[in-house]
């Protein structure tokens, strides 16, 4: 299944080029550019790995593109995304995130129910395949 | 009216003698009055009946609103009454409007009980709108001194922690409310909720008047579509959510059901703004202990938001669910089937989401407003909007806003997968362009077009309602050209 996390998933994958237009919209409104990638892509798992930290003071998406070529080198069949930081005070948090990598098979949840009291049912997801 | 009658009378004795005097005269008209930082400062459209001076008229709103009744009481001389008076400091003809008047009122701090929106009301709207000496009055702005707004916790969550809940950034969040509103039985509904959010909605809604009929009892509805949130969420990937319409008819019922929503893991609930101020200061202090977000539907605003001349300006009532604490709050879409001036609903937006607002008259912003780091409302666009509008509301509300494609998304010819499909394929393909420097206002057609030669659903929305446009003149728009004084 397609995993449609992140603001760009229901279009084709982003080309190259589409994703350094978007890091050059990013570095334009002065926010840094994370790389995260992870193979756990649960809706609740927060904490992707960071591939560094955010490039605060990188002005060129040249740097992003090269970054992101060395992240898919060692995590290729991983998902990607990157990560936008506003530092302004009043948002202080991501203001954009999309995925830039997909593994050639995509994992899917299974949905956990476990009957209780009332009707009740109590849900969780688990990643499969 | 003569000068003698429009200034406060100084000698203590005839302005205490029994009997009745102009409002004028009690001392509730001040011109030389320069507002204080701490006051709270209240916009007023009168329109004074014939005959009434305009100053007088202004007087009376402050009297009314603040300490003054109809003729002199001698207690007023066991308080410090100068001060609990408010004052009307300004008045000028409306531009365009003849026999209207803007008429600005100050009030000291010490009138009102901190963290109360029911207090604020009673004092600011409990009498004047019924006074006869005025044919008309409109509360048009409001400003409250940061020291006032810290009495206030706010939004439960706020637009920044919503986001990081919900671990979506960068592009509106769209929803859409569950239709036919009424009659659907909760197993019926919840498969409405289910195509929805699969579809790529990320909130699916209940209306304001679902609550728990004959046809679906209200523990149904929420079973029914929690079952859907999960089971799309699993399919997806993505947090989804619904928002659960806990309005009751009493605060122990929607405490009932607002426990049930966290029992089954709701990240939100709703309630309408006809429960009422304290009702919805409650609820809010429940969503922040829970971590719930607090969507508020603005059920019942149009009796009194809509008439220039009369009633309650939205950006008031946004002003004060801001600082009652709601997380959602509908706003207007512009281009929808439901009133609004493009520039007076941004004017609403940007009262819900702005750290400070600044004197904006296009946008009806009448006075600065610091929010003493209040959170941010995300505001909600929804009615009669559709796929093929996508573009202009991008460009007009930006990327914090919600999104609601209720009819746009279940009429969709191939079904409501499909109608939710090309709603965010539209949003993310003109997202996508905004930020490669494309011209949303002349471009975003084509942008559509060009995503819907890849995408069916798309083309199929855009074939349907491509053409669809609300072109209605508002009756709400903001009269703010300059001018003269007259005091």
């Amino acid at each position: 299944m397609r995993i449609t996390q992140g603001c760009f998933s229901f279009l084709p994958d982003l080309t190259d080029e589409q994703i350094r237009d978007q890091v050059e919209y990013i570095l334009s409104r002065d926010w840094a550019v994370g790389i995260e990638f992870t193979d756990e892509p649960h809706p609740r798992n927060t904490y992707w790995e960071m591939w560094g930290n955010p490039m605060f003071d990188l002005k060129d998406a040249k740097g992003v593109m090269m970054e992101l070529d060395e992240c898919r080198k060692a995590h290729g069949d991983s998902y990607i995304r990157i990560n936008a930081f506003d530092s302004t005070r009043g948002w202080e948090t991501v203001m954009m995130s999309f995925i830039v990598n997909r593994p050639k098979s995509e994992p899917g949840f299974r949905t956990w129910r476990m009957e209780a009291d009332g009707r009740h049912i109590r849900y969780t997801h688990e990643l499969v395949g | 009216m003569n000068e003698m009658s429009k200034s406060e009378i100084t000698d203590k004795k005839k302005r205490y003698a029994a009997g009745v005097l102009k409002y004028a005269q009690m001392g509730y008209w001040d011109g030389d009055y320069q507002p204080k930082d701490t006051d709270i400062l209240a916009l007023f459209r009168i329109t004074p009946q014939d005959g009434v001076d305009p100053i007088e008229a202004a007087a009376a709103v402050a009297g009314e609103s603040s300490t003054a009744t109809w003729t002199v009481v001698w207690t007023d001389r066991l308080t410090a009454c100068d001060q609990y008076r408010a004052k009307a400091y300004k008045v000028e003809p409306v531009p365009g409007q003849e026999g209207q008047y803007f008429c600005y009122v100050a009030y000291d701090l010490i009138l009102f009980e901190e963290g109360s929106i029911a207090n604020v009301t009673a004092s600011i709207i409990g009498n004047v709108f019924s006074f006869k000496p005025l044919l008309a009055a409109r509360l048009e702005d409001m400003r409250f001194p940061v020291a006032y707004m810290k009495t206030f916790a706010g939004p439960p969550t706020g637009i920044v922690v919503e986001r990081e809940r919900l671990d979506k950034f960068g592009r509106p969040l769209l929803g859409a409310t569950t239709k036919p509103k009424l009659g659907l039985s909760g197993k019926n509904y919840g498969r409405v909720v289910y195509e929805g959010l699969k579809g790529g909605l990320d909130f699916m809604k209940d209306d304001e008047n679902i609550n728990s009929q004959p046809f679906m009892h209200w523990r149904d509805r929420f079973l029914y579509c929690m079952e859907a949130v999960n089971k799309a969420t699993a399919v997806t990937g993505e947090v989804k959510g619904h928002y659960l319409n806990i309005t009751a008819g009493t605060m122990e019922e929607m405490y009932r059901r607002a426990e049930l929503a966290k029992e089954l893991g709701s990240v939100i609930v709703m309630v309408d703004l006809i429960v009422g101020w304290t009702a919805i200061q409650s609820i809010s202090n429940w969503c922040r202990q829970n971590d719930m977000i607090l969507h508020m539907h603005r059920a019942g605003h149009g009796t009194y938001t809509r008439q220039k001349n009369h009633g309650i300006s939205f950006r008031v009532i946004a002003k004060w669910l801001r600082m009652a604490g709601v997380d959602h709050l509908h706003c207007g879409t512009a281009v929808g089937k439901l009133e609004g001036d493009p520039l007076t609903v941004q004017g609403y937006y940007n009262t819900c989401r702005e750290m400070v607002n600044e004197v904006d008259l296009p946008r009806g912003i009448f006075f600065e407003q610091d929010w003493g780091n209040l959170k941010k409302v995300m505001p909600v666009a929804s009615g009669g909007i559709h796929a093929g509008q996508m573009h202009q509301l991008l460009d007009l509300f930006g990327d914090d806003v919600v999104l609601q494609f209720g009819g746009g998304t279940i009429g969709h010819p191939m079904g409501i997968q499909a109608g939710a499909t090309a709603n965010r394929v539209a949003l993310e393909a003109m997202v996508l362009a905004r930020n490669e420097g494309v011209d949303l206002k002349t471009e975003g057609p084509e942008v559509l077009r060009r995503a819907a030669k890849w995408c069916k659903p798309l083309e199929a929305a855009l074939d349907v309602w491509g053409n669809i446009t609300f072109n209605y003149t508002s009756t709400d728009t903001s009269d703010f050209v300059p001018t003269a004084s007259v005091s």
